[in-house]
């Protein structure tokens, strides 16, 4: 593709040898911007996420990490005066320009929210619902997606016999665990995470970002993480998102080691020292 | 000491409310049932009411209160639906709405009974008619109803609105399968409120069902309302005063169970789709 020349993270900075991933980009964003209103909140955002990676975007609150994630699945389109300008290239689609069936497309790109959100409803009603709304009308394939759903977030052992009761009853790392299992019902081929651990007690947290680091290969994972430890442990690629000028920017993008071990711009390596954010 | 004595003052107004609720109840207890007995709820009233009973008038009390109910539910949920998820914040539209409701929720049930007379009975030729009677009703019970509904979607939780679009849902479904599910308390409080005011009605149906108290024929016959047989029995008929009690009483019993009876309906019929615990 002829963008690749604007990127300027060529493939040819990737090392080989990378855990699980063959450097393919499956989402090139490009000049991406994002305003409120008159307030402009993300600018020149260019970077590609790469199928089967993790991708941890860090930076300090309130600099555009979750309006970023938010335009990958068209949430920006519920939000009154969001306006996103930019390119963003997903499977040979402008997802800003091009017709785009949202629902479809949110199939394709699932999201977990910062604050575990499972429905009022049982555990497997929360699974169903999700099904049933995209079409999957067959009850037992159903029931087959709901087995594995819940195998692959590690719940299925621990509720397989109160699926009938309600998901509120359960703890908050399993409720989280549970909104994972309900995005990933529907094979998403990205999973978009919005600081899915922050709400959770450490053990929580722990089990989940174990989880997260399962998907990987499986999954494309891009993650907003507040915690630095975390985003160095999961993720293999890393951007920096930093305030200037009040509005928000990518400072740095690259290989998560890279990043954190030789970061090219001294505004990184102060935010990852803890010098500065 | 000036707060022991307050104390005891508070007492005393809680007291006094209890007592004089008591009072009345007791009152309305045991002079109505004294002139109680099965036959008065089915047989016709006999002497302008002196004796008899209230079959008609119980018939078309529940013909009138019906159809208030489903005029005014549907239509009252959708405008509901529509000012919490649909109405763009602050549009003048959307406030002017709100505005409306408010002073009407606090028009006088008489001037209802005007409007319904003027406009349903004259201007659409429905007559002194059940069907007048309780569509007058439903204007009346509306604004209420729409109040509390909307208010209770309202304090739905954000979080699992942005949920069902993150995983592709529409708005649609979202209402139908979460939101109004879990604004169920809300609904039900508004129907109760409506409930009650509609079936305790009397203005509002002098100029519009009327006060006749045959068995009505169809909804286009007038029927007489059991609070409007009370208020004549008591203001026009001497020597009435026994079978209103018994009415009094009929109509008090009527109110709780019909409270009761729309209570476990909606909360059974959301039950089905929702499990809080």
């Amino acid at each position: 593709m002829n963008q690749q020349n604007a990127n300027p993270y060529t493939l040819g900075e990737i090392e080989q040898g990378t855990p699980c991933c063959v450097p393919q980009p499956l989402l090139q964003v490009r000049d991406l911007a994002v305003s409120y209103g008159e307030k402009t909140v993300l600018s020149q955002v260019s970077l590609d996420i790469y199928k089967g990676c993790i991708t941890a975007l860090i930076g300090p609150s309130g600099c555009g990490k979750t309006s970023f994630l938010t335009t990958l699945n068209r949430l920006t389109d519920q939000q009154a005066h969001a306006q996103v300008s930019g390119q963003i290239l997903f499977d040979g689609q402008d997802l800003l320009r091009d017709p785009i069936d949202t629902l479809r497309l949110r199939r394709r790109i699932g999201m977990i929210f910062q604050r575990p959100n499972p429905f009022p409803l049982s555990i497997w009603r929360n699974l169903e619902l999700p099904l049933k709304e995209h079409g999957v009308q067959d009850r037992r394939v159903r029931a087959q997606k709901i087995e594995q759903a819940l195998r692959d977030v590690g719940l299925w052992n621990e509720i397989s016999d109160r699926l009938d009761s309600s998901a509120l009853a359960l703890s908050g790392g399993q409720q989280q665990r549970l909104c994972i299992a309900r995005a990933l019902v529907l094979e998403p081929e990205i999973l978009l995470m919005d600081e899915p651990c922050s709400a959770l007690d450490p053990i929580s947290s722990g089990v989940v970002e174990e989880l997260i680091l399962r998907l990987r290969g499986r999954y494309t994972v891009i993650i907003v993480t507040h915690n630095l430890a975390q985003a160095r442990r999961v993720a293999n690629y890393a951007g920096f998102f930093w305030m200037t000028e009040r509005v928000g920017k990518l400072i740095e993008f690259g290989q998560c080691r890279h990043l954190f071990e030789s970061p090219g711009h001294e505004l990184t390596a102060a935010y990852i020292s803890g010098a500065r954010g | 000491m000036a707060d022991r004595l307050f104390a005891w003052l508070m007492l005393g107004c809680a007291v006094l409310v209890v007592a004089s609720l008591l009072w009345v109840l007791s009152d309305v207890l045991i002079e109505g049932f004294a002139h109680f007995s099965w036959s008065f709820l089915i047989t016709e009233p006999v002497d302008a009411g002196r004796s008899g009973g209230i079959g008609p008038i119980l018939i078309s009390t529940l013909w009138i209160l019906l159809i208030a109910l489903a005029a005014a539910l549907p239509l009252g949920l959708g405008v509901a639906i529509w000012l919490s998820e649909f109405a763009p914040r602050n549009s003048r539209f959307a406030v002017h709405t709100g505005i409306t409701l408010d002073i009407l929720a606090g028009v006088p049930s008489i001037v209802y009974g005007l409007f319904g007379n003027a406009f349903f009975s004259i201007y659409l030729g429905m007559g002194f008619s059940l069907l007048s009677g309780g569509l007058t009703l439903a204007c009346m019970i509306l604004p209420i109803f729409v109040r509390t509904c909307e208010s209770g979607l309202r304090a739905v939780s954000d979080d699992w609105r942005k949920g069902a679009l993150a995983l592709g849902m529409t708005r649609s479904s979202a209402i139908w399968h979460i939101l109004l599910p879990a604004a169920r308390p809300a609904i039900v409080a508004g129907m109760v409120l409506g409930i009650g005011r509609a079936t305790a009605e009397t203005a509002a149906l002098l100029f519009t069902s009327g006060y006749v108290d045959r068995m009505p024929e169809s909804l286009l016959d007038s029927g007489r309302a059991l609070a409007v047989h009370i208020y004549d029995l008591s203001m026009n008929v001497t020597g009435g005063d026994g079978a209103a009690y018994a009415s009094a009483l009929v109509l008090v019993v009527l109110i709780i169970s019909l409270n009761t009876l729309a209570q476990s309906l909606v909360d059974n019929w959301f039950k089905r789709r929702l499990v809080v615990s």
